[in-house]
């Protein structure tokens, strides 16, 4: 046992957690954790894996549009044996609904929230753990029912096949598809148990984020990362309620029969004529209300973190802090009345439809102002290009593309046309992919030494960044073209329309674009599993960085800090002198004058835990 | 190694201009190698696209540029720290309020052609008073209902109407409306020559007007998933001269009463006389 450091903040030194019990055996430890960092890897792997599974079905939609038809490749003879191994228009819309499902519910809104949701919020806000570890817990394990509930629905008929928007009447009465059966039932259930494991994951946030923070951590003193996943949490608490109850009344239309998305009189493949009285307009309104709003859960925490990494990776304090938090709190509060705009050609009210154009025309300002504020941070910066700062950069230079492309579908008049094509795929993929995803690596790499205490390796990572550049681009950007051309989205054969004959050259790029892009995901894969045994050792502040994660060990013990941190600062001080250092962390006091050599204490510190 | 990378995201933005600016002589643009949209409307929301690709594509190659020469200064940096600047008031009101003032420009400019496009007190008179046809989605096939002729369309099916099925045929030279419904689940009525694209949504009957500038043969598609054939909802709507129309009406109507013994059935028709005949 040896002996701890003065405190430097005259605090007692955490010795004994309050927050809970230190954990005990194998199975406390690393499976049923309380620890929000062990939940966070645990979310992280999760996530990891279930990428696999929205990649390999984004690969076989891609198959069907590149070689319509044709045999599948490797799977599609023992799964499609009596097609002789073609994908049947009806597994297709399978394929996508569950491409779609995977990667939001499963993949990207889990590992923001989740991995770095639950990494990051104690860390940099300087708190021994999350406000209700328990709930935590159970947030993650809420996550494998509804795993199970959208693996089931794959095994029954047709599968879930009424697309992740999950629009009735096609998802809301079991003759209406051959997937619309109990697959879809299932399929509602998952929505509602991820929406249980993100409810619990966004209280907890909050209560973390308002009443945990370190002594001296004022919210203008918190880091960007932790405005993003606080504005997050506060979205997810307040929109997500709305889609569960939806979902709630799409599962009693379904199994009791009470008819809130179905008028009556339809002849669905000859059954008979429905009973109802609902209206299917209704549910989409429930359903964009949240996914809306589910949009900016995906991007904001991702926005916070690049902005703390670009500013780290650049050496220079974020340029305008204070404008990025209110634009950001921009997003959040009119992302709750945009939600129209996914409803433009639904027939509701044409006149309704103004409101929701002025309203999310304006909400492309406080991304504009975020971009521009991120370009004025690298002005003037002095940086590196490495895996992170690249990622960063593909992150900027993507949302580019996916903020401009927004405009067109902002104006209604051209939404009309560009509705449900390509283009509006083309422009998803490019928030989703071109900056969530691209951010997401870019946090992997920056925050990987902190979860393993090892660094990841560079060479991998920039051969892993270039490969998914380049495939990215290949295959989203001509997703525009299509939709220039009006080929409509969830086509199992567009080639059957004259008008769409002549695009299948560009879909067979698209698709080779693709495969590319996935295979060089097990770069990323390879990357992970190499460096967390064999990476050479990080120590306590490998980026030089500011934030408090980075004053504790790496991987942080039981209870995160040696000490209660006292903030002094901003964030983000970079290029000032302090010592022979160019920045100055939040929990240092003052600089030390330029002639100084800093002490490094921090391998002294790391040795004693 | 810094000016490689540089380099590579000054790639992929040129190749991406270059790209847009090849699409609309190798047929990556509008459907019909680029024709002109189909319609006066059509073409206006087409003026309304190049306004918009214009200023974003200022905004693009602006941004993309800065993006990468402040990366090339970046990496170029000889000095020993970075510069201590922690934001700047006048820049940050001068680029809210010029985007700003240009989103409010769009999101006001547009209001003309959605009005005139979708809000029914400002569609044309003469198309409202008589639509020409109810159209009837349906998994998967386009079923369309006409008024016979001399008659006015009328909201429960009468038992002289006239049916087709994934053929619409409509008049040239006068605003047409239609009435779009839907049988059993979401349906999307999308002409893509015509940029009309509209949902059928169960319960409701959605007034939909559009007139083509030139006679010709139309895609019609469905453009909202609708089960497991929805990608072979495949329908055409002929546009065609007066003349044209009140004949392929009265064919119609000949095949559809024709009772197999020379005389057509329906005795109330206005045409009877001429069908007999033959």
């Amino acid at each position: 046992m040896s002996v701890l450091n003065p405190s430097p903040t005259g605090l007692q030194p955490i010795l004994k957690p309050l927050a809970h019990h230190s954990p005990g055996n194998f199975i406390t430890k690393y499976i049923f954790s309380t620890d929000h960092k062990v939940i966070a890897i645990q979310f992280l792997f999760t996530t990891l894996l279930m990428m696999i599974v929205g990649g390999a079905l984004a690969l076989a939609v891609r198959w069907q549009l590149a070689f319509p038809w044709e045999s599948m490749p490797i799977v599609g003879p023992w799964l499609f044996a009596a097609e002789g191994g073609q994908i049947s228009p009806e597994f297709y819309t399978m394929l996508f609904t569950m491409h779609a499902t995977v990667m939001i519910f499963l993949v990207i809104i889990p590992i923001l929230a989740g991995t770095f949701g639950n990494f990051l919020i104690p860390l940099m806000i300087g708190a021994d753990d999350m406000a209700f570890p328990k709930l935590n817990m159970l947030s993650y394990w809420f996550m494998w029912p509804a795993i199970a509930c959208f693996g089931m629905s794959f095994t029954f008929a047709g599968g879930p096949a009424a697309g992740w928007t999950s629009y009735p009447i096609l998802a809301d009465l079991a003759q209406a598809a051959p997937g619309s059966g109990t697959a879809q039932t299932y399929w509602l259930f998952g929505i509602t148990f991820i929406g249980f494991s993100s409810m619990m994951g966004s209280i907890n946030y909050m209560t973390t984020i308002i009443n945990m923070r370190a002594p001296g951590m004022t919210f203008f003193r918190m880091p960007m990362t932790i405005w993003g996943l606080f504005i997050t949490a506060i979205l997810q608490a307040f929109a997500l309620p709305v889609l569960t109850a939806g979902g709630f009344m799409q599962v009693t239309d379904r199994l009791l029969g009470t008819c809130f998305f179905y008028p009556s009189g339809l002849v669905i493949n000859n059954a008979a004529p429905t009973v109802g009285g609902g209206q299917a307009l209704l549910w989409q309104h429930l359903f964009w209300f949240y996914s809306h709003p589910a949009v900016y859960i995906m991007l904001l925490p991702v926005m916070g973190m690049v902005s703390d990494m670009l500013s780290c990776m650049c050496r220079k304090p974020l340029f305008g802090y204070k404008p990025m938090v209110f634009s950001m709190s921009a997003i959040a509060s009119l992302g709750f009345i945009v939600w129209g705009h996914h409803m433009f050609t639904s027939g509701m009210n044409p006149a309704l439809g103004m409101a929701f154009v002025v309203a999310t025309m304006m909400i492309a300002l406080p991304s504009a102002v975020k971009t521009f504020n991120w370009t004025a941070t690298i002005w003037g910066g002095k940086l590196e290009f490495n895996t992170v700062t690249l990622n960063c950069i593909a992150f900027l230079s993507m949302f580019v593309v996916g903020g401009l492309s927004g405009i067109f579908m902002a104006a209604v008049p051209v939404d009309v046309y560009f509705h449900d094509t390509y283009f509006i795929v083309a422009h998803f993929h490019y928030v989703l992919f071109g900056a969530t995803l691209f951010g997401v690596f870019a946090a992997i790499q920056f925050w990987f030494p902190k979860m393993f205490g090892r660094m990841m390796n560079e060479k991998l990572g920039k051969t892993h960044f270039v490969l998914t550049f380049i495939g990215a681009n290949g295959t989203f950007f001509p997703m525009h073209f299509l939709g220039m051309q009006g080929m409509p989205r969830r086509y199992a054969d567009p080639y059957l329309h004259g008008y769409l004959e002549h695009l299948l050259p560009m879909n067979q790029f698209m698709t080779i674009s693709a495969i590319l892009m996935g295979f060089a995901q097990i770069l990323l894969f390879i990357n992970i599993f190499y460096s967390m045994f064999w990476g050479p050792k990080a120590g306590r502040n490998p980026w030089n960085a500011t934030t408090l994660e980075w004053a504790a060990p790496s991987p942080p013990g039981h209870g995160n800090f040696d000490f209660v941190p006292m903030v002094y600062r901003g964030p983000n001080e970079y290029a000032v002198v302090n010592g022979d250092k160019d920045f100055v962390m939040q929990s240092e006091k003052e600089c030390l004058p330029a002639s100084t050599t800093a002490t490094d204490d921090t391998d002294i510190t790391e040795t004693m835990i | 190694m810094g000016k490689g990378w540089c380099l590579f995201f000054l790639f992929w933005p040129v190749a991406a201009v270059a790209s847009c600016a090849m699409a609309p002589l190798v047929g990556w643009s509008f459907p019909y190698d680029n024709a002109q949209a189909a319609s006066n409307l059509g073409m206006r929301i087409d003026g309304l696209f190049y306004l918009i690709l214009i200023i974003t594509a200022i905004v693009f190659v602006g941004t993309q540029a800065v993006l990468v020469y402040a990366l090339w200064r970046g990496v170029n940096n000889r000095e020993p720290r970075a510069s201590h600047v922690h934001g700047n008031h006048k820049l940050e009101l001068i680029w809210s309020i010029i985007p700003g003032a240009i989103l409010l420009f769009l999101a006001i400019y547009q209001m003309n052609i959605w009005a005139d496009f979708r809000i029914k007190k400002y569609f044309p008179e003469a198309a409202v008073k008589a639509p020409i046809a109810e159209i009837t989605a349906r998994q998967f096939e386009w079923r369309f209902r006409y008024p016979a002729i001399g008659k006015i369309l009328q909201q429960k099916p009468q038992s002289d109407d006239l049916y087709s099925v994934n053929e619409l045929h409509v008049p040239f030279g006068k605003p047409v409306m239609i009435q779009l419904r839907s049988d059993d689940v979401q349906h999307s009525f999308f002409m893509p020559a015509l940029r009309i694209k509209q949902d059928a949504l169960p319960g409701l009957q959605i007034p939909v007007w559009f007139e083509a500038n030139k006679p010709g043969t139309y895609d019609l598609v469905c453009a909202e998933l609708c089960g497991w054939g929805h990608y072979k909802m495949k329908a055409h709507v002929i546009v065609e001269p007066e003349d044209e129309y009140q004949t392929y009406l009265k064919n119609l109507t000949q095949q559809q009463f024709y009772d197999g013994l020379g005389k057509v059935a329906a005795t109330e028709i206005g045409t009877e006389s001429e069908a007999t005949e033959k």
